[in-house]
């Protein structure tokens, strides 16, 4: 076995930044009753980048909506910075937004398709407080956000999202982030609708936001490879449940479970180093 | 934007409509300039005027004459004077006295006429005919022996002393310039039964159905978009009682509840604008129904959720996350709801339950009083058919402008 690829720091003396005790997630009633997420415990710290792997209808994704308040549990409890959470009412709701914000995807259907870029970025700036900023400022703010995720926003202003491709329009989606600034950033398979080269690109970029900004960063993925890769910490979900979970080092490198022992089995090379070299990370989608 | 207008108007479907809609409502803008005036005024003495150009006698006599000689001008008369009903009667007489008749054709006046010089003879009374049947055929005789013979007939005054004087002669090559005559009325579609002009009715009408059209789609649309909005995104329980409450006007048949209300509302209450509404309001069910289903499969999109994390408002959000989306589709359902208002405002006055008659005429008001006064039986047909026409061309350039929408916003239907 080889030694992880990248330092691991370790998180588990950082403060708890979102957690969960006993989450559920049911659908339908009687005999199409089916648990999407099955009581599942979680800690995330602060600054941490986690992973979350499994196959496709593991609950990931109803997960994600739970820890979003997109949609709410129905059984358990979410905690965000050690209090309860609470997302009773719209006013509530965006307080909370303001700390956890997403990157989805399918960027093609992540933009209203109706509004241009600007107007994207404008929001952000305003939900961040900059409503009263002058436009020299907003401009700046927006330029700076595009030199961070190598987008140029003089070529971008008057554009509709439909007009970028699809790593661009993943790219703007992290500079959206990078101008709302939130404690915990939930990436849903960002990278498995664009291409290898692009999705080198942007893993760079989310962590470098991570490193930059000390942000939480709660990454889905059903790549394995990936998450060891990238990760900090693993949870691997089967069937609604964590099956495991723990230090990246420690899960993929000697996984316990069976169904992880499945996962990383049906990656492949994932023994062998990834070599970074070879691909140039400043590269355009 | 600009480019989905720009496809629009590349489908020929949408474009046939387009043309004659716009040729519609320039008629609609256009006629009453030339020819202006109340439309429900009665010109006509009597009913049911033929289409045509009338000319006043009165003023025809005092015009200006001039001469012409027309080759053609005995035998058109001729041929205009004599009725159906007096040829029927002609060959009827030929058949009493026996000649043969299996080649005749009773439209060709020239041979009609001069198989009746030769067979008839006032003095034989054929077999079996009655005495009254063959004073008719002197009469029709004598009438044709006048439209034959001469050139000039005279027309007399009473003198001062009680006799009568010869005063004016006209000449049968004797023409007047209906441009020189004072008062010339064309009627291009006759009369209605009230003697009022029917095409300038017909234009008045169009404006006001497409108007009540207009006006019942605008009702049915906001409603159902409104209701299918809300119900579509909130979903819960303001979904199920807004389904409740569609549902139940689903249920009950649309028209029925459209003939109740309007028969409770009562002929005085009545006008354009109230019968609008109500075929508004009865009409919005299916337009909520599908808004809903489309706004229920956006609802959990991504970028409806990006707006949320966004801390957009709910209304934000349906305005720009959704209304953009299901536009093109709204617009479509607006256009049937247009169509639509505008037969059922012909079904509801056709049944006498249309908007009062005495301010506007509307296509089935004109409808109802043509079947009234039994237009359809006695052959009046420029009363009704060019009523059913306007409506036809009405609901078939929007439903070609819907079925173009369609394929542009549709690709899988393009052929």
């Amino acid at each position: 076995m080889s030694e992880a690829v990248r330092e691991q720091k370790d998180f588990t003396n950082a403060p708890l930044c979102l957690s969960g005790k006993g989450v559920t997630k049911v659908f339908g009633f009687g005999d199409k009753r089916t648990v999407a997420v099955d009581h599942v415990d979680f800690e995330f710290h602060e600054g941490e980048f986690v992973s979350i792997v499994g196959e496709s209808g593991s609950g990931k994704t109803t997960l994600s909506k739970m820890l979003l308040g997109l949609s709410n549990a129905t059984e358990g409890e979410i905690y965000f910075q050690g209090k309860l959470r609470d997302i009773s009412n719209g006013h509530k709701k965006k307080e909370y937004w303001k700390g956890i914000q997403a990157i989805f995807q399918d960027p093609f259907s992540s933009f209203n398709t109706f509004q241009k870029i600007d107007t994207v970025l404008l929001d952000c700036i305003n939900m961040r407080g900059g409503k009263n900023l002058s436009k020299e400022e907003k401009t700046k703010l927006m330029t700076e956000a595009c030199n961070f995720v190598n987008l140029k926003f003089a070529e971008l202003t008057n554009k509709y999202p439909f007009e970028l491709s699809g790593g661009q329009m993943q790219r703007l989606m992290i500079a959206r982030i990078f101008l709302l600034k939130p404690k915990i950033l939930l990436a849903d398979e960002p990278t498995s609708m664009v291409d290898a080269c692009s999705r080198a690109t942007i893993l760079d970029m989310l962590l470098n936001l991570r490193d930059e900004t000390g942000m939480t960063v709660i990454f889905i993925t059903h790549d394995i490879g990936l998450a060891y890769y990238i990760s900090d910490s693993v949870y691997i979900m089967e069937h609604g449940k964590f099956v495991e979970y723990g230090k990246a080092d420690e899960v993929i490198l000697h996984p316990q479970a069976a169904y992880t022992k499945r996962l990383i089995s049906d990656v492949p090379k994932i023994h062998e180093e990834w070599d970074l070299s070879t691909v140039d990370l400043k590269a355009d989608a | 934007m600009k480019n989905t207008i720009r496809q629009v108007f590349h489908s020929p479907k949408f474009v046939g409509g387009f043309v004659i809609f716009v040729a519609i409502l320039l008629t609609m803008i256009i006629y009453p300039l030339f020819n202006p005036g109340n439309p429900l005024q009665q010109i006509g003495v009597g009913t049911f005027a033929k289409p045509g150009t009338y000319v006043s006698l009165y003023d025809a006599t005092r015009a200006q004459t001039e001469t012409f000689r027309l080759p053609e001008a005995d035998e058109n008369r001729l041929a205009a004077s004599l009725t159906d009903e007096d040829r029927v009667a002609m060959v009827e007489y030929f058949t009493a006295v026996g000649v043969d008749i299996t080649d005749l054709d009773t439209s060709d006046t020239d041979t009609l006429l001069q198989m009746w010089e030769d067979n008839y003879d006032p003095s034989v009374r054929p077999k079996g005919m009655t005495g009254a049947r063959v004073n008719y055929f002197k009469r029709l005789n004598n009438s044709l022996q006048d439209l034959k013979g001469g050139d000039t007939v005279i027309i007399a005054e009473e003198g001062e002393d009680g006799a009568l004087l010869e005063s004016k002669s006209i000449s049968t090559t004797d023409y007047v310039r209906t441009g020189a005559v004072a008062n010339v009325k064309t009627l291009p579609l006759g009369t209605d039964n009230f003697g009022r002009d029917v095409l300038k009715e017909l234009v008045s009408a169009t404006g006001t159905s497409i108007g009540i059209g207009l006006l019942a789609g605008v009702v049915a649309t906001l409603i159902g978009l409104t209701f299918g909005l809300l119900a579509g995104y909130l979903g819960g329980f303001v979904d199920d009682f807004i389904m409740f409450i569609t549902n139940i006007f689903t249920v009950i048949p649309g028209f029925v509840l459209l003939i109740l209300i309007s028969y409770s509302i009562g002929q005085e209450q009545r006008g354009a604008a109230v019968v609008a509404t109500v075929i508004g309001l009865t009409g919005w069910t299916w337009t909520a129904r599908s808004v809903r289903s489309q706004v229920i499969s956006l609802r959990n999109r991504d970028h409806v959720n990006l707006s949320k994390l966004s801390g957009h408002s709910l209304l934000r959000i349906i305005l720009t996350d959704i209304l953009p989306y299901i536009a093109s589709y709204v617009v479509m359902a607006f256009i049937l709801q247009v169509s639509s208002g505008i037969l059922a405002e012909a079904q509801l006055s056709l049944l006498g339950l249309g908007p009062r008659t005495t301010e506007v005429p509307t296509l089935g008001l004109m409808m109802n009083w043509a079947m009234l006064y039994s237009a359809h039986t006695n052959g009046s047909w420029w009363a009704y058919f060019p009523v059913i026409l306007v409506i036809t061309l009405i609901s078939f350039s929007l439903n070609l402008m819907n079925t173009g929408l369609d394929q542009v916003f549709n690709p899988t239907l393009r052929d």
